[in-house]
């Protein structure tokens, strides 16, 4: 039962895509191929004009922190805490979920500037994480 | 002419279990207990019972249920989606076939083993495939696993934006404490929870701490819902359903609605306020009091701007003023809500609202004509107006 790595997506049409091109360092953000339109989290459908036709552009990995949370209990196996997690406003549109690294849990701000990482994790997955542009000075 | 759903049904009968922390039997046992006791304070015959509805999450089958409580011929049944979002839900469903004749008597429940059995949010891991296990991996993936963990991000948003501080958050969980101080079925029955309790208590997803969260709950409540003219022959006095609505509007997630442009309101609790209202030709100055869903505090405070009791970013002052308490503009959850009686998805509020239109609750306001109830926050919900016959 004891889990010692991460929780893994599955893998279907509507996501693999985009974990596989994480896992080659890239970060990735849907784009309707009709109206240019990106979107996140990646679905089949272009909500502004319904075309299921799409391709994705790379995220340059810029952006800031909209909203956060410090996960602190109750603690999973596979995880190690405090997790920092943030909501991203990337630089070319559109939102993601992920963690804030390299940051004390302290430090993290609405609106600070952070940028993308792929992380390695011990089992080889990979995902997408973010960190500081400017290591914090504690105030 | 659509057909009306105004005023037709009523709440006529209320069953609950004990709450605990382990039941030391089976949903279903709970499920019939709850249901049985529905029936008893009706004041009907089993019998007479011919639709079911409950939530995709219950675990119980309606035919299991109707086996065990000797219901008679089922005519309608069905189960409505996500989580504590459902519970309104239900009533609407009932509402809908007693307006129509699909079904004459409807019980509605939710029983589970939420303490000793399966806990909301342990994850779900990779093998099955669907839209909503590949919704879920985006965040299980970075350990958000919780509802905790979801709801966070929402609340620290508007918190940040509008000022709201602990001290604030606090008068909501202490509050709903103090009535179930009064209420012999509650968690928090003889538990005072003090200023500097609930300061100290562990952090759980920062900003929000232990009791700013519900509680996990092993029990059953299920409601009878029949026309009103039926219900005014019944044992109790009829909680007449006055308007009742599902919500749910663009950007809507499960719990993570997290890409629209700002988060400092709830769209879909919007929604639900303006179709009860129209519905019902009532608006908030006629609602004497709530029982706002409360899985966490942070949502009772965005919901009172939601049903318009407040003006964006001026609810954390109107509960600091105490308006949720007994005395207050806006009574709310006073059996303790699910943050301090039992956490059975929402469904132990209405019977609340139900007793509290009845003259019943423990903790009875001067006046309870009107009241709200809402379905569970961040998920696909609705609202739910009672009145006195």
């Amino acid at each position: 039962m004891e889990q010692s790595s991460r929780i893994k997506p599955p893998m279907g049409p509507d996501n693999g895509w985009w974990w596989q091109e994480v896992a080659n360092d890239v970060l990735p953000i849907q784009r309707c191929k009709n109206c240019q339109v990106l979107r996140h989290p990646p679905r089949p459908m272009c909500d502004q004009c319904r075309s299921m036709e799409w391709d994705f552009v790379r995220a340059g990995g810029g952006g800031a922190v909209f909203s956060y949370t410090v996960l602190e209990h109750p603690q999973f196996p596979g995880y190690s805490y405090p997790i920092i997690i943030v909501l991203v406003d990337l630089e070319e549109g559109t939102r993601i979920t992920a963690e804030l690294v390299d940051c004390d849990p302290g430090e993290v701000e609405f609106g600070m500037a952070v940028t993308v990482r792929i992380q390695e994790d011990s089992d080889g997955f990979k995902l997408p994480v973010f960190y500081p542009v400017i290591a914090q000075e504690g105030e | 002419m659509p057909i009306s759903m105004k005023n037709e049904a009523a709440i006529a009968g209320i069953g609950q279990t004990t709450y605990s922390k382990n039941s030391g039997v089976s949903e279903l046992a709970l499920a019939c207990e709850a249901v049985s006791r529905c029936i008893d304070d009706a004041g009907i015959s089993p019998s007479e019972v011919d639709g079911l509805v409950s939530y995709t999450l219950e675990s119980s089958d309606e035919i299991e249920v109707a086996q065990n409580v000797g219901l008679g011929d089922l005519t309608m049944y069905s189960q409505v989606n996500y989580g504590g979002g459902a519970a309104v839900g239900l009533i609407q469903q009932a509402v809908m076939a007693v307006a129509t004749g699909a079904a004459n008597n409807v019980v509605v429940w939710r029983a589970m083993n939420g303490r000793s059995g399966r806990r909301m949010g342990q994850g779900a891991s990779g093998v099955m495939m669907s839209s909503d296990l590949i919704h879920w991996s985006w965040y299980q993936v970075y350990g958000m696993l919780t509802p905790v963990s979801w709801v966070t991000l929402i609340a620290n948003k508007y918190m940040h934006h509008y000022g709201v501080t602990a001290e604030h958050l606090a008068e909501v969980a202490i509050a709903q404490r103090e009535y179930a101080l009064n209420n012999p079925a509650a968690f928090g029955y003889g538990k005072p929870l003090s200023l500097d309790e609930y300061m100290n208590a562990r952090m759980v997803s920062a900003p929000l701490r232990l009791y700013d969260c519900c509680q996990e709950t092993d029990g059953g409540c299920a409601l009878l819902i029949t026309s009103t003219e039926r219900a005014r022959d019944m044992r109790q006095s009829p909680a007449v359903i006055r308007a009742v609505s599902q919500a749910s509007t663009r950007g809507q997630e499960q719990m993570t609605s997290f890409y629209r442009d700002d988060m400092l309101s709830l769209p879909e609790m919007e929604l639900a306020a303006r179709r009860v209202y129209d519905m019902s030709g009532l608006g908030p100055d006629d609602i004497d009091a709530a029982c706002l869903y409360d899985a966490f505090t942070t949502e009772v405070v965005m919901q009172l701007e939601s049903f318009g009791f407040c003006q964006p970013g001026e609810a954390k002052d109107f509960v600091a003023d105490g308006n949720l308490r007994l005395d207050g503009r806006l009574p709310n959850n006073t059996h303790g809500g699910l943050l301090s009686e039992a956490y059975i998805h929402g469904i132990n509020n209405i019977a609340e609202g139900v007793r509290l239109v009845r003259g019943q609750s423990f903790n009875q306001p001067a006046k309870a004509e009107h009241v709200l109830v809402s379905s569970g926050v961040g998920v696909p919900t609705g609202a739910l107006i009672l009145g006195r016959d």
